[in-house]
């Protein structure tokens, strides 16, 4: 990958989306950088997934530029795209398991597309990716429709992790969960981060994760970024809505 | 992106070393694996096997579970087997690996063709009782649904039942006139090719008028109606079953039969006799035109013979079907949507079902409509 801009994972550059005559994204541009987890906030329906969406090539944009691993997918070929798409993972926020396959074949399926290794290998790794994301290998063999919402975001979760990627995408991961599961959520993508020099990408409301998890945080409002920093810059920052945000009932009891 | 990985072995007094490097990655797995596989083979009957993984430059979980294997095999097999030189960067992900418990088959279980076959065989069987009493129960149901709307008329939910009427009645005409219409042209044209032979042209009238108004008319109408609006009300419940607004729609306190059923079934029964009636006509209008441009039929000596040929039986005949072939779909429709699972698969297997179904149903009641209409001697 000679065109890798040193650490940036992702390059988002005035990117502007719209909806009929509304526009979502407004000139965004945002950077992630190789090995960092960065928490995405904002309000309810301000673009946080539709921003997702469109780095990931789900919807189009009007303008500006979005480079993921040095590549713009707007204008690489076929064989370039899916080199990067086979380098990133998405959990999307329902989940998005196939519904007619099981949970083993849910989490195989990317794997039996680009690997070829016995099957013997894919179940323990299975496991693997099941006993990493809290769930036993008892649930394999169940169809999506029979798990519980949490699980059904944890066996995605080991979906978007099948092919061991360089970059995630997290939307709303941790929305869903019991505290004691969304702590450990929290924990285990700050143990893939460091053990696998994960880049992670996370869409969240949780503010425990923004602060536990988080090495960035970056805040959407109006259809731009209005923030980003530490977690001291945006308890620092005095916009209204950051302040509101983390400075609120909510934010009290974890911020302190 | 880098070079490959590699498993270097070395021999070492009686024991063996086992000296890892490069990317141990995912997309490597394929190799690894029979690298694994391999040292393992060549580790054989050793006392100890040493594993240097100090020279690896990547691992993720298909790396360090190959590794894990690894130990874990040989540990097995007797030998004591030993990892060192592990960054720190990577131990926590070989203790994650670690916790995976051992003997993790994934075994599916399997059984025989012959077994499998008499299974499948019972479970049809057993399906099929199922299915009579489903449809029964749900012909209980809209029946007790409109009992209740009609001793309270205030909710009857007249705005559902005008939406569906629009979907499968005002929206089906022009498909049903145009096919209809070009049967009837096929029938009268067949009609007069075979029985010129005898020299009885005009008798294609009477074949056309009874043929039309008492059989294909409303039959054609039905396998049309049941493809066409069977289907769709076995996925709009379906799709609705596998979101859960059916249970959000129970526990508000509304009964998804007089809700969401009986404006559909309603909708199917007045819209079937309609259909049907134009579907006649049109069917009629085309068998007329053939007859006078292909059979030199002249049009007021068609309507003369048609007069004499039918009675308005044969038209009563089919409009009385017509209604009860609609609640036959509609039925067939609701069980097969209220029965979706959660799986898109099973949605649509059920739309396919729903349509099968029907269509069977409805040829089955126009058989038993034969039988007891030539019993009364109409």
């Amino acid at each position: 990958m000679a065109g890798e801009i040193a650490d940036s994972v992702i390059r988002v550059r005035d990117v502007s989306v719209r909806f009929g005559t509304t526009k979502v994204l407004d000139g965004l541009s945002l950077d992630v950088k190789r090995g960092e987890i960065l928490g995405f906030v904002g309000p309810s329906g301000a673009g946080k997934s539709v921003l997702t969406r469109t780095i990931i090539g789900l919807v189009p944009k009007i303008g500006g530029c979005i480079e993921v691993f040095g590549v713009d997918l707007e204008t690489a070929d076929v064989t370039a795209r899916r080199a990067v798409e086979r380098r990133w993972g998405v959990l999307f926020q329902q989940g998005a398991l196939f519904s007619s396959l099981n949970v083993r074949q849910n989490i195989q399926f990317p794997m039996r597309e680009y690997l070829d290794v016995s099957q013997a290998l894919l179940d323990e790794i299975t496991i693997a990716k099941l006993g990493m994301v809290g769930l036993g290998p008892e649930v394999a063999g169940r169809f999506p429709s029979e798990l519980s919402g949490g699980m059904i975001k944890r066996v995605a979760l080991a979906r978007a992790l099948a092919l061991d990627p360089e970059l995630v995408f997290l939307d709303e991961p941790t929305s869903g969960l019991d505290p004691i599961g969304a702590g450990d959520f929290d924990d285990l993508v700050r143990t893939l981060q460091r053990t696998l020099g994960l880049t992670v990408f996370m869409v969240t409301h949780d503010l425990d994760s923004l602060h536990t998890a988080c090495d960035r945080i970056a805040v959407l409002g109006n259809g731009k970024i209005i923030a980003a920093g530490s977690m001291a810059d945006m308890l620092a920052s005095q916009h209204p809505w950051l302040k509101a945000y983390f400075h609120g009932k909510r934010a009290r009891a974890v911020v302190g | 992106m880098g070079n490959s990985p590699t498993l270097q072995q070395i021999a070492r007094g009686d024991g063996l070393a086992l000296c890892a490097a490069g990317p141990w990655t995912a997309r490597f797995a394929p190799a690894l694996e029979r690298m694994v596989a391999d040292a393992e083979k060549l580790a054989g009957s050793r006392p100890g096997v040493f594993i240097d993984v100090s020279q690896i430059s990547g691992l993720d979980t298909f790396g360090a579970w190959l590794i894990e294997r690894l130990r874990r095999n040989l540990t097995q097999g007797g030998i004591e087997a030993t990892i060192a030189g592990l960054s720190v960067n990577y131990s926590s992900l070989v203790d994650e690996v670690r916790r995976v418990p051992a003997s993790a088959a994934l075994a599916a279980a399997r059984q025989s063709a012959l077994t499998g076959l008499i299974e499948d065989v019972g479970r049809n069987v057993v399906g099929f009782g199922t299915t009579l009493t489903g449809l029964i129960a749900m012909l209980g149901a809209v029946l007790t649904a409109w009992g209740r709307v009609v001793r309270h008329p205030r909710s009857f939910r007249l705005t559902s039942t005008v939406h569906h009427l629009e979907q499968v009645c005002w929206r089906a005409v022009p498909i049903i006139v145009l096919i209809t219409f070009l049967i009837g042209c096929i029938i009268s044209q067949q009609g007069i090719f075979h029985f010129r032979k005898f020299g009885a042209d005009i008798f294609v009238v009477d074949m056309l008028g009874v043929l039309v108004l008492r059989e294909i008319g409303v039959l054609l109408v039905a396998i049309m109606v049941a493809g066409r609006s069977g289907s769709a009300y076995t996925a709009e419940l379906g799709s609705m079953k596998m979101r859960e607004e059916i249970d959000a729609l129970r526990t508000m306190g509304f009964d998804p039969i007089e809700v969401l059923v009986l404006p559909r079934m309603l909708a199917l029964v007045i819209a079937l006799p309609i259909l049907a009636f134009l579907g006649a006509i049109a069917a009629l209008y085309g068998g007329g035109l053939v007859a006078w441009l292909y059979g030199g039929v002249q049009p007021e000596a068609f309507l003369i013979r048609l007069r004499d040929a039918i009675s308005i039986d044969h038209f009563i005949v089919g409009m009385i079907k017509a209604p009860v072939m609609a609640a036959v779909i509609g039925i067939v429709a609701c069980v097969e949507g209220f029965a979706v699972e959660g799986s898109a698969e099973s949605l649509g297997r059920r739309t396919t079902s729903s349509v099968v179904k029907g269509i069977f149903f409805v040829i089955v009641m126009d058989g038993l409509f034969a039988i007891f209409f030539a019993t009364i001697g109409m």
